[in-house]
């Protein structure tokens, strides 16, 4: 654990689709499937990532966004940035026997590592990957490895065209789920989470808010009584049940309360 | 034996209050403080207008404390009626603590917030975080007083409390001060102005350079500082700065603070750091013949 940012080298990077990189860092650090790291631009701006390895060394997987992670992609193998953490609580697998995992775009991230745990642990795992083309496909060849995979692509130029959640249903058709995990846009993980509720299934969805502190005392990531940061990034069905602001509202970076869609803007 | 404190005219169950900048971005989480035993809660600092704060990292934890520059983020007192509707609700007074960049924004914002009745204004003359707001009225007992005294005008009775930098020189005079423009109440301390360097990347680590130091560290400067005040005023003070557990707030009553406030506490011991303050309180005051909170306030000063 490391409170204060402690710089480390990048030491490899890895182009996984048209707009997401991953920076392999030369720190060694123990956390477990989806819990995040600040990663640190000294000067710039600190923000959230998870992890897509852990142990001797660490990975975050990155995409183009703004104006930090335009900065983050223009350094080269050998340049140092700031990592604090890990931080919040991480997807709970510990009874699972048959799981889905649902990922959408640059949310097949942090359940990259869960998807490996799974296997490891032999669990029947099915999961759907959506991408809106199919360059922007991440994750495929490392999750196909993990378990069953089903892709869709909003355009159809890869897997079926489609929304992920539609392959959902069917799989609900003929399986049993001990739980769905899901990371995604919060449109798609709040249809997830619909769909599971009708299911009767339990499911745990890693979420994201704009964050400050990371550990729970600013508030800042707040959505309805729940810190983001601390009390999640994974939250559970009896969680989400209470969360009236999940899928409709986010707060600025003042705190101002704004619908999803303007938060999304405001994040591009 | 009774830890039910008169703070200005505010019944408080117990003397724990919710620092603001802690968790109070939304009604929501002061309600979860609430209901974790607080005996009051603090909304974060509102200003006049929306206000972003500054870039990360703005909150760190560091060996002894934490350091913060968040730079009073807000969403500006007009987009609050949902936080205000929901915090009718609390089971606790709300105070509200607000600030501004001149007495004419303070008596703005004051005036607004004075109509959703809560049961304290905080005036936040003395954060560290930012050039033009906060700390620079704190400073000057000229100045402080002019804040006070124009908030005053619009509170419509509501009971005003100055929160206070432990940066002026003399901040028994600024207290002093505070009291005659009208002021119920005294809060100290804001944090203590710091700098970390992260020595490999040799650059602050905070965007905004420097911040805001609070927690364990500035327990001594917070006792000394109410102790101060104590000796300068008459009207009662909350005071905060590096209490964790109930040893820390009797320390800083004894030291002449009615109630205290919890912050950075909220980190080392969680939000149920209200209530294991409280509980502890009242076993020190067993075991050692306290009827009441009441008792213990400035007793060192005796």
């Amino acid at each position: 654990m490391n409170k204060l940012p402690k710089m480390c080298r990048i030491k490899e990077i890895a182009r996984e689709t048209l707009s997401i990189k991953t920076f392999v860092l030369d720190l060694e650090l123990n956390a477990t499937p989806g819990q995040f790291v600040m990663a640190w631009l000294p000067g710039t701006d600190e923000k959230p990532f998870t992890l897509t390895q852990i142990g001797k060394e660490i990975a975050i997987t990155v995409q183009e966004k703004g104006k930090f992670t335009k900065e983050l992609f223009s350094l080269k193998e050998g340049a140092q940035i700031g990592i604090r953490g890990p931080f919040g609580k991480a997807f709970d697998f510990e009874n699972v026997k048959n799981a889905c995992i649902v990922a959408g775009g640059c949310g097949a991230a942090p359940v990259l590592l869960l998807a490996q745990e799974l296997a490891k642990k032999n669990v029947n795992l099915k999961i759907v990957l959506g991408a809106r083309t199919g360059k922007e496909c991440l994750f495929q060849k490392k999750l196909s490895e993990a378990g069953e995979l089903f892709v869709t692509t909003d355009d159809g130029s890869l897997g079926e065209k489609g929304f992920t959640t539609q392959v959902l249903e069917k799989l609900f058709e003929k399986e049993k789920f001990d739980c769905v995990f899901s990371c995604g846009p919060e449109i798609m993980m709040s249809k997830v989470f619909e769909v599971c509720e009708k299911h009767n299934t339990e499911c745990q969805l890693n979420l994201e808010r704009f964050m400050r502190c990371s550990f729970g005392i600013c508030g800042q990531c707040a959505i309805n009584e729940f810190r983001v940061c601390k009390d999640g990034p994974v939250f559970f069905s009896e969680q989400l049940r209470k969360m009236t602001e999940f899928g409709k509202f986010a707060r600025l970076k003042s705190a101002k309360k704004v619908s999803l869609q303007e938060y999304a803007q405001w994040r591009q | 034996m009774s830890l039910k404190t008169d703070f200005a005219g505010i019944e408080l169950r117990n003397p724990t209050v919710l620092a603001s900048g802690i968790l109070g971005t939304n009604a929501e989480l002061l309600l979860r403080a609430a209901e974790a035993g607080a005996g009051a809660v603090t909304i974060k600092s509102i200003g006049p207008r929306e206000r972003e704060g500054h870039n990360n990292p703005t909150i760190l934890e560091w060996e002894h404390g934490l350091l913060n520059a968040v730079g009073l983020s807000s969403s500006g007192y007009k987009e609050m009626e949902e936080e205000w509707s929901l915090l009718e609700k609390s089971p606790v007074p709300v105070i509200a603590s607000i600030y501004g960049a001149t007495a004419q924004e303070f008596k703005e914002v004051a005036e607004a917030v004075s109509e959703k009745k809560p049961a304290m204004i905080e005036v936040n003359i003395s954060c560290p975080n930012s050039e033009k707001h906060g700390q620079v009225f704190g400073c000057n007992a000229e100045s402080a007083s002019e804040v006070i005294g124009s908030v005053k005008k619009v509170s419509n009775g509501i009971p005003l409390m100055a929160k206070l930098t432990p940066q002026a020189p003399n901040i028994g005079e600024i207290a002093s001060a505070c009291e005659k423009a009208g002021a119920s109440a005294i809060c100290a301390i804001n944090t203590v102005q710091g700098m970390l360097i992260n020595i490999e990347a040799r650059k602050p680590i905070l965007c905004f350079k420097k911040g805001g130091i609070s927690g364990p560290a500035i327990k001594p400067i917070a006792v000394r500082c109410v102790w101060d005040i104590f000796e300068a005023v008459k009207i009662p003070i909350l005071g905060l700065g590096g209490v964790s557990n109930a040893r820390d707030a009797i320390e800083l009553m004894q030291a002449g603070a009615t109630a205290v406030g919890i912050g950075s506490g909220v980190h080392f011991e969680g939000i149920e750091v209200f209530q294991k303050v409280s509980q502890g309180m009242q076993q020190w005051m067993q075991e050692n013949d306290f009827k009441s909170a009441k008792e213990l306030v400035g007793i060192a000063h005796e």
